[in-house]
């Protein structure tokens, strides 16, 4: 049975496990309150689900894309929860389960997940479909665009079947991680995606306050 | 699950409200464990604290500063007591990251919470021992001047985890921050505060009279116990670029010896007046700022002067770090008080008045289950 915390997007967390699905999945849509919100969640979920955190075989952390500052509570949160559990993180890029969601839904085919990045720019991720394991096939690392730049002709993945996504499911979340382990597959890098610099600006040189 | 121990609390705490992670390990007033990691490195090129890179930073460093902080204590995280976090005041990004990582290290060992004010943690700070026997415990009421790049606060504290009154602050720069801008304008690297010091060390003190901000008649009406230091910058500024438009060398150590010196006086004055004026014999000091050798100095002297007890805890202990934090979560404990409920977020403008943060509320005794201690649902 895995934890599984997610906030690239809004907050969701869910604790699932793989044979019998998602047991327990709870979210709050709100993108500012990331803080408040993954404690009751989580305590929620473990109580709904009847699971104890002896139980638990690891914490699946969603590593975004996202805007900074909710993306790291997430990652923060399944980190800390996993040292504190003695359990094993596992990273999971969070588009890959937006695609996986779409996918196990019954979506085929190609498909192009976009994000809201805020500032006029969007995430996005490109599949071409799902291998024999049920696992969406990435065509490329996460990205990042203007909106307007899916659009073009020479944007790589133009035209593909195009999923909007507002949430990210930590059910979805977790369900990818149960099967990519089931799967032998390696799991995501521990890194958060931000996909931008830290928005700092170098000193210029100094100003005169006198006349 | 057994009661919390409530004589003598082994408390784990997050800091994470600038760029400073602090994770500290306390049992009751003995420290076991304090490790900082900071990320002020990184912030130099850009002459400041950049949040967004102190925030990163503290994702990056939270799971090597608890795993430090466990094998330098001894103990195991199991056998913690509770949790202790920074809610604010701070920057909201960096907070926040503490936050989450807090909350989910409570829920994973199935530990209550202590939601705390960060400048409330700057004078819990002073109840920590490092081994020495002969130490007296702080008494209150006290003074507390704490002065860093982040806040200038200047409080009044009766009860440490039930009464603390904010009598003034700074309404412009922090006083660190003013170190850091002057030694900017002195061509000095960040951070300012070392450089500054420095410099100021073969200068004359009495070279050039920077102004004391707040002091005039009218100012103390209104603001008796606040601090300016944005008025002193401009004032350096000035009289640094004066110098340079008439082609004459600026006497850097004479100007910093002296912008040093107004920082200093001001300070102390105004603590030292709120000592008198609320008639309490004591002050203590808290802050990175307080590394400064010639704020420690001229603070042995004016409370000397003025009859008063000086405390300055170990400088360790005095910048950022999460061993303050636990320890003010270790004196809730001791004290009395409920845990947090899990619902608090981070709270960059936390008042200081506002010792903890989500207080549960007290548990009748005669109630099954649930002992209070623990988050309902956690077992
Ligand atoms: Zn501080």
């Amino acid at each position: 049975m895995l934890l599984a915390i997610d906030t690239s997007a809004g907050t969701s967390v869910a604790v699932v496990d793989h044979a019998r699905g998602v047991l327990a999945e709870h979210g709050v849509a709100d993108t500012m309150r990331h803080a408040e919100v993954v404690g009751p969640l989580i305590q929620q979920c473990l109580a709904e689900a009847g699971v104890t955190v002896a139980e638990l075989s690891g914490v699946v952390g969603g590593m975004g894309p996202g805007p900074f500052t909710g993306l790291r509570v997430g990652i923060a949160a399944a980190r800390v929860f996993a040292l504190g559990a003695a359990r094993p993180l596992v990273p999971v890029v969070s588009h890959d389960a937006i695609a996986f969601g779409h996918y196990r839904r019954g979506h085929t085919g190609p498909l192009l997940v976009v994000t809201d990045a805020r500032r006029r720019e969007v995430y996005w991720s490109a599949f071409s479909g799902t291998d024999a394991a049920g696992l969406p096939e990435r065509l490329a690392v996460p990205g990042l665009a203007q909106p307007a730049a899916l659009l073009e002709p020479d944007f790589p993945f133009a035209g593909m079947i195009r999923l909007d996504a507002a949430t990210v499911s930590a059910g979805d979340l977790g369900l990818l991680a149960e099967l990519t382990f089931a799967a032998g597959r390696p799991f995501a890098a521990n890194d958060a995606l931000y996909l931008r610099s830290p928005d700092a600006v170098l000193p210029t040189t100094r100003k005169r306050v006198s006349n | 699950m057994t009661p919390m121990n409530r004589e003598n609390p082994l408390v784990l705490g997050i800091e994470t409200s600038c760029d400073e992670t602090g994770i500290g390990i306390v049992r009751g007033t003995t420290l076991l464990a304090n490790v900082i990691a900071s990320s002020m490195d990184e912030h130099a090129r850009y002459g400041g604290v950049v949040p967004e890179v102190a925030a990163r930073a503290h994702l990056e460093e939270l799971v090597p500063a608890i795993e430090a902080a466990v094998a330098e204590s001894g103990i195991r995280l199991e056998d913690l007591d509770a949790i202790a976090v920074t809610s604010g005041p701070g920057l909201a990004g960096a907070l926040m990251v503490g936050v989450g990582a807090a909350k989910a290290l409570a829920l994973a060992l199935g530990k209550p919470i202590y939601a705390v004010n960060h400048l409330v943690g700057h004078v819990g700070a002073d109840v920590l021992r490092l081994g020495e026997s002969d130490t007296v415990p702080l008494e209150y009421p006290t003074i507390a001047l704490l002065v860093s790049g982040g806040h200038t606060s200047l409080l009044l504290v009766r009860d440490l985890t039930s009464d603390v009154e904010l009598l003034g602050e700074t309404i412009d720069d922090a006083a660190g921050e003013a170190f850091d801008k002057v030694a900017r304008i002195l061509g000095m690297p960040y951070p300012g505060g070392p450089r500054i010091d420095a410099a100021a060390a073969t200068g004359d003190p009495r070279a050039i009279r920077f102004p004391r901000g707040l002091s005039r008649p009218k100012d103390m009406d209104e603001h008796r116990y606040d601090f300016s230091f944005s008025g002193l910058k401009t004032s350096v500024a000035r009289w640094v670029e004066h110098r340079e438009d008439a082609g004459e060398p600026v006497p850097v150590s004479d100007v910093a010896a002296s912008f040093r010196e107004a920082v200093v006086d001001i300070l102390l004055t105004k603590a030292v007046a709120a000592c008198a004026d609320y008639g309490v014999p004591r002050l203590l000091l808290g802050g990175g700022v307080i590394a400064n050798a010639r704020l420690r100095q001229v603070a042995i002297e004016r409370t000397d002067a003025a009859g008063l007890t000086l405390r300055i805890p170990p400088l360790s202990l005095c910048t950022d770090n999460g061993a303050m934090i636990a320890a003010l979560g270790a004196q809730l404990i001791m004290n009395g008080h409920e845990p947090s409920t899990l619902d608090f977020g981070a709270d960059s403008t936390l008042p200081v008045e506002q010792i903890q943060v989500a207080p549960a509320p007290v548990v009748p005794a005669v109630r099954g289950g649930n002992d209070g201690n623990t988050p309902a649902g956690v077992t």
